[in-house]
């Protein structure tokens, strides 16, 4: 059997989810996610179909010529199907921070700032949220401050919003009726029990709750012969890390 | 008759007031670092950064240094080498004003002066706490009756000028065009600024407009005020398609700056050295 790094079961999970997407945008520090999209990119060529990757991040894989309000502009219009957001808190809600912790006029912890998650999480239909760390400190019941909220009133238009969250041990979809998660998959050394300990706020069990997919050899192929040298552009330290390319 | 001042880079430190609303580009657009240390080292105060939409280094830099008191920002963060150190403690302590943003609202207030206009409406951010927070911004409903969703609640945000820009760009033609190449946000900058400055790598003996390719990647000079050669001038920074990011000295410079005695250190050997 072949030996797996925890980040290409990641990647391999993602990509799972973009089989459908015509173009898909990543945003930044967001080396598994660009993987995972230029993965979905390289297997769909392979089918026969086309998905187009927007890496803010790089130079090569990169659609845009009109400045960087382009990607939120072309989002705006629709012209993008999947994108990425993290957050330093996600709670129940979906309702992302990643601008500090404590309360807002006197912050404990400061971190960098929302970026475009305001315009991006209302407007791009398949939102995945995507942080690594899963904890009660990154998962928790309320967040401290919303840099974009999970839903919006019905008079609100918002044709985009959260459907996933992956992390280094679990995936959930978000069901927007209940506003609530439902954990779909569960790492391989992981049990339930630890996640329902690990994850700060209450979630739905799925009936048919399964381990994450193992990524088949031809997958694992793609990934390491050739994604890993298309990462290594605009992701270097991470490429040599993983890959040692 | 030369068609634009050449200066020095001590002349464009000079333009920059105490208390200037000053444009900050991304760390992919061309960041003058040479502007900055000099900046520094003449000691302005009060500077409100506008930042389009994030600052790196170098706005870490000029926090660090009591240059600031006021950051308009969607991100400052130091990338892959983690939180923006001097930034953090400077929120954490009461010791700047942070009006937090997002992208594209930053992108809209300059697109406003662009267009002359007093405000540009933009879609999401309603619900957010940035929006709770931004007492400036103002949600009306879609006034229109055939374009949008009836009585849906939209959000205006101001016009913003800035008084001054300086950003650094690869080369300039014979008449003071500057090469801004895909990166047409600081054209964005350069039209909402009332004084635009650019430090370049270097000044080229040809006209950009002779050429169909080079006339759409420039900023045209009638948007720029000076211009000073400063070679190596975004280090360490990078300067797109001229040279990369030097991981190492920013990895240097988060590990110097997670306190403020290590970060004055850093900058002694940084400004004179």
């Amino acid at each position: 059997m072949i030996e797996l790094k925890r980040e290409e079961l990641l990647i391999s999970e993602l990509a799972d989810l973009l089989v459908n997407d015509k173009h898909i945008a990543v945003g930044a520090a967001s080396p598994i996610p660009g993987a995972a999209a230029l993965l979905a990119k390289e297997e769909a060529k392979l089918q026969n179909n086309r998905i187009r990757v927007t890496i803010l991040h790089s130079n090569k894989y990169n659609n845009f010529t009109d400045g960087a309000r382009e990607l939120f502009d072309c989002a705006a219009q629709g012209r993008i199907d999947t994108f990425f957001l993290g957050g330093v808190q996600i709670d129940g809600e979906a309702n992302i921070n990643l601008v500090g912790t404590g309360s807002y006029t006197k912050i404990q912890k400061r971190f960098p700032g929302s970026f475009g998650s305001a315009l991006m999480y209302f407007v791009v239909p398949q939102i995945i949220l995507f942080r690594e760390e899963h904890s009660p400190r990154t998962l928790v019941d309320k967040v401290d401050f919303i840099s974009a909220p999970g839903f919006s009133d019905e008079n609100i238009y918002r044709p985009g919003g959260p459907k996933f969250l992956l992390t280094n041990r679990a995936l959930f979809k978000f069901n927007k009726q209940k506003k609530r998660f439902c954990l779909l998959k569960i790492h391989n050394n992981e049990s339930l029990e630890n996640i329902i300990k690990l994850t700060g706020f209450k979630f739905d069990v799925d009936d048919k709750i399964t381990n994450m997919s193992i990524p088949n050899k031809t997958r694992i192929d793609i990934l390491r012969n050739k994604i890993s040298y298309m990462v290594s552009e605009f992701y270097p330290e991470f490429a040599d890390r993983i890959w040692g390319v | 008759m030369k068609q634009f001042d050449e200066l020095s880079l001590l002349e464009i430190v000079d333009e920059v007031k105490d208390g200037d609303l000053i444009g900050i580009p991304a760390d992919y657009s061309g960041v003058p670092m040479e502007f900055t240390k000099e900046l520094i080292k003449k000691g302005v105060k009060d500077l409100k950064l506008y930042c389009l939409p994030l600052t790196t280094i170098q706005g870490d830099m000029l926090i660090g240094s009591g240059c600031v008191s006021e950051v308009e920002a969607a991100a400052v963060t130091l990338g892959e080498f983690g939180l923006a150190p001097r930034f953090s403690e400077a929120v954490e302590s009461g010791k700047i004003i942070i009006k937090d943003s997002t992208c594209p609202a930053l992108h809209a207030q300059l697109q406003a002066t662009e267009k002359s206009v007093p405000f540009m409406p933009l879609r999401g951010v309603i619900g957010s706490d940035i929006q709770k927070y931004r007492k400036d911004w103002q949600v009306i409903e879609n006034p229109m009756k055939f374009s949008g969703n009836k009585n849906e609640p939209i959000l205006l945000l101001p016009a913003v000028q800035l008084d001054i820009l300086i950003f650094h760009a690869p080369c300039v033609d014979k008449n003071g065009n500057i090469q801004i190449g895909r990166r047409r946000e600081l054209a964005t900058l350069a039209h909402a600024s009332k004084k635009v400055f650019v430090t370049t790598e270097q000044i080229l003996d040809i006209d950009f407009f002779d050429n169909e390719l080079s006339a759409a990647t420039c900023l045209p000079a009638l948007y720029v005020d000076g211009i000073s050669v400063v070679e190596n001038g975004a280090w360490p920074c990078a300067l797109p398609g001229v040279y990369g990011q030097d991981n190492d000295e920013i990895k240097k410079y988060s590990i110097a700056a997670k306190t403020q005695k290590g970060f004055e250190e850093y900058m002694q050997n940084y400004l004179f050295n």
